[in-house]
């Protein structure tokens, strides 16, 4: 059923991309995401795909571009990190308030400054409030199944809201791992054809996309569109369970790493997922009941199942790799936190910062942590609740 | 997925408003009469008027309706009484009057 | 294979050190290995130290940070002996393949006291005696795959052989060259280890 294979994570993005086969493509080049529209352009020049790619000439473009695509009745999607992502800004808030189902792959990077090239979340948590539905990848395996989801997620007619998929850049995204691929066949049937009831080039049924809200019809535009982001919830679900039958591979909003009788729980997201994984192996064989849980769905966020999951362990560690210059923490202990408060969830709770600007994470690292909760919780130590890890 | 405006008000609830505030429909600006708006009016001498047609492509609103070739009395449930009409004819054949 | 075999690949941009981990990782796939071959990037230039990485293992891969202890470390250029701490965290009982004219004794000096085996061959050389050109990257992967053992030299030279007729599809007379460059690098790292 499964194709073996081995691959970086851009190279698994733009394999899934030419299997949706997607109508439009507009892109600008930006590190390290570059190589999915280049390996989406190859495809396309060598007649393996028909999806008309948009050279443009910026980021704005892009998602202008993409959003008009959208509009006009297109199965459109684009491809960006950082930088570029910042510049979508405007755009980005146009396509989820339009209610444009297109997907972006996006290759987390950081933000400047300082000016710097490598992984961090700052762009992706930068973007957090966008209106955006947001997957993240702990790998190449998961950047590939997540972009097959997304555009059956986004289309539900619950949803019509912008899908990001998004991976570590680097880390993953150029990183070669092994990857069980589908089908071009099974992939085609699962995401299906796409013919939106209403769009702009449709003859003789003329509509008005994006229209002048006053005072009086705004607020209410708003409710519907965060109701979309609530309903998203289990559509994201029950795409997971469909894309499970065609792939034996199950997804949720998260996925519990030996919690089940966990004292201490490191709850994080991304590619460090599995290195805090194997951190978790090594205290286990410590005798050290640790757990991991990696957040994939972060937008819908999941408060309320995520309290649930963190009930019954003593002590949580939630690791965010951005910072948000609030002076109270980054956007996972903020909102992780707000949602055990809010089960009147009494269990200690500290947020690390890690991975900025491309920081290794290391296995040891994760120990650090690990093993800092459980001197905490045996042992009384006072720890501050917002702090860094790795830090000179 | 059809739009009904006329179902639509300030005083809808976010239930009966479309997704994306999107409009699934065409011409729904006929059903607002922001000629209501009009301090001013166009008033046409049809004896000066020669048909010749400059002024109904400039009117922002659609307020002069042609039809067989000839423009007719202007719509002013609509004409919001800018005046560009009056500016256009090289006849003088339009001319503003105070009021609606 | 049993268990997992990290590597690490120092080399200068340019020289090919990322396609190289990327080609053994190719290889080590083949056998059924669960692989990881990645670059640790910065400001791309030409020449600038550079280091890439190889996770090969029996089984899934889950951590996603560079290597800091190696069971082996390439070497593609002995410049980088005074530029970079290429013995850092290497394993006492692990390996050092270095591209270099000096033999293995004399190139010991420059390793910070590293007390495993060395083993050194001139990469160089072979290269340009095959292909005319000096790419370390096709002798220093030979070398990978002979001291990992990963896969045996037959069902290699034949992989690679494929490999190249699909690379090279357009220039095939270089295949030949590359070929060369595989069996005289594989051979003289296999006597190097029978020696020791």
């Amino acid at each position: 059923m499964s194709i073996r294979d081995r691959m970086s994570g851009n190279e698994a993005v733009s394999y899934a991309i030419r299997q949706v086969n997607p109508d439009v493509f507009p892109a600008f080049p930006i590190t390290p995401s570059t190589e999915i529209p280049q390996m989406v352009s190859a495809y396309i020049s060598n007649g393996e795909m028909d999806t008309e790619f948009i050279p443009v000439e910026s980021e704005h473009s892009s998602m202008s571009a993409t959003i008009g695509a959208a509009a006009a009745g297109a199965r459109a999607m684009t491809a960006t990190s950082s930088a570029g992502l910042a510049l979508m800004w405007e755009e980005l808030l146009l396509a989820a308030s339009n209610r444009m189902p297109c997907v972006l792959a996006l290759v987390n990077r950081t933000l400047s400054g300082p000016i710097n090239i490598n992984c961090d979340h700052s762009d992706g948590m930068g973007a957090r409030d966008t209106g955006w539905i947001q997957i993240y990848a702990e790998n190449n395996q998961e950047a590939y199944d997540n972009y097959l989801q997304a555009f059956p997620i986004a289309e539900d007619e619950r949803v019509h809201l912008p899908v990001m998929i998004c991976q570590d850049g680097f880390i993953t995204s150029h990183a070669v791992e092994n990857i069980e691929l589908l089908d071009d066949a099974v992939v085609r049937d699962f995401v299906g054809e796409y013919h939106p009831e209403e769009y702009l080039l449709n003859p003789g049924k003329p509509i008005a996309v994006g229209p002048y809200a006053v005072s009086n019809y705004g607020m209410e535009a708003r409710k519907n569109q965060a109701i979309a982001m609530e309903r998203s919830a289990e559509v994201i679900l029950g795409v997971a369970k469909r894309f499970e039958k065609i792939s034996g591979r199950s997804y949720g909003f998260f996925e519990e790493y030996r919690t089940g009788d966990a004292d201490v729980v490191m709850v994080i997201m991304g590619s460090a997922a599995g290195t805090a994984k194997a951190a978790c192996d090594m205290l286990r064989g410590r005798g050290r009941k640790a757990g991991v849980l990696k957040l994939r769905v972060f937008r819908p966020f999941p408060g309320r199942e995520i309290a649930e999951a963190l009930s019954h362990c003593r002590a949580v560690a939630i690791l965010d790799r951005t910072e948000s210059y609030n002076a109270n923490g980054g956007p996972l202990g903020c909102e992780i936190m707000a949602a055990m408060y809010k089960k009147k969830l009494r269990v200690e709770a500290t947020n690390y910062i890690y991975g900025l600007a491309g920081r290794d994470f290391t296995v040891e690292d994760a120990a650090a942590v690990f093993e800092e909760q459980f001197d905490c919780i045996e042992n009384g130590k006072e720890l501050e609740q917002y702090r860094y890890i790795g830090l000179r | 997925m059809r739009t009904d405006v006329s179902k639509i008000n300030e005083r809808s609830s976010h239930t009966g408003l479309t997704e994306g505030l999107m409009v699934f429909a065409g011409g729904t600006a006929e059903q607002f009469p922001t000629g209501e708006w009009r301090t001013m009016t166009p008033v046409i001498d049809w004896v000066k008027c020669k048909q010749c047609l400059l002024c109904a492509p400039v009117c922002p609103d659609s307020s002069i309706p042609v039809e067989d070739g000839k423009r007719g009395e202007f719509d002013l449930d609509h004409c919001k009484g800018c005046g560009i009409c009056v500016k256009s004819c090289p006849f003088d054949a339009i001319v503003m009057k105070e009021g609606r | 294979m049993e268990g997992t075999i990290e590597i690490r690949w120092h080399g200068r941009g340019g020289q090919g050190a990322k396609t190289a981990a990327l080609l053994l990782a190719d290889v080590a796939f083949k056998t059924g290995a669960y692989v990881q071959g990645f670059p640790e990037y910065g400001p791309e230039r030409m020449g600038a130290p550079i280091t890439a990485y190889n996770r090969l293992s029996d089984h899934l891969i889950r951590i996603h940070s560079n290597i800091y202890d190696p069971d082996l470390v390439m070497v593609l250029d002995e410049t980088l002996l005074f530029a970079v701490d290429v013995t850092a965290g290497l394993k006492t009982e692990g390996t050092i393949v270095i591209n270099t004219k000096q033999t293995a004794d004399e190139v010991r000096g420059s390793l910070n006291g590293y007390e495993g085996k060395v083993l050194a061959f001139d990469a160089c050389k072979i290269s340009i005696d095959t292909l005319g050109k000096n790419f370390p990257n096709s002798p220093m992967l030979a070398a990978a795959v002979a001291v990992t053992g990963v896969m045996d030299r037959y069902r290699f030279l034949e992989e690679m052989k494929a490999s190249y007729q699909h690379k090279f599809a357009r220039k095939p007379e270089v295949i030949e060259g590359n070929m060369k460059a595989l069996e005289i690098s594989y051979d003289t790292i296999a006597k190097l280890m029978e020696q020791r």
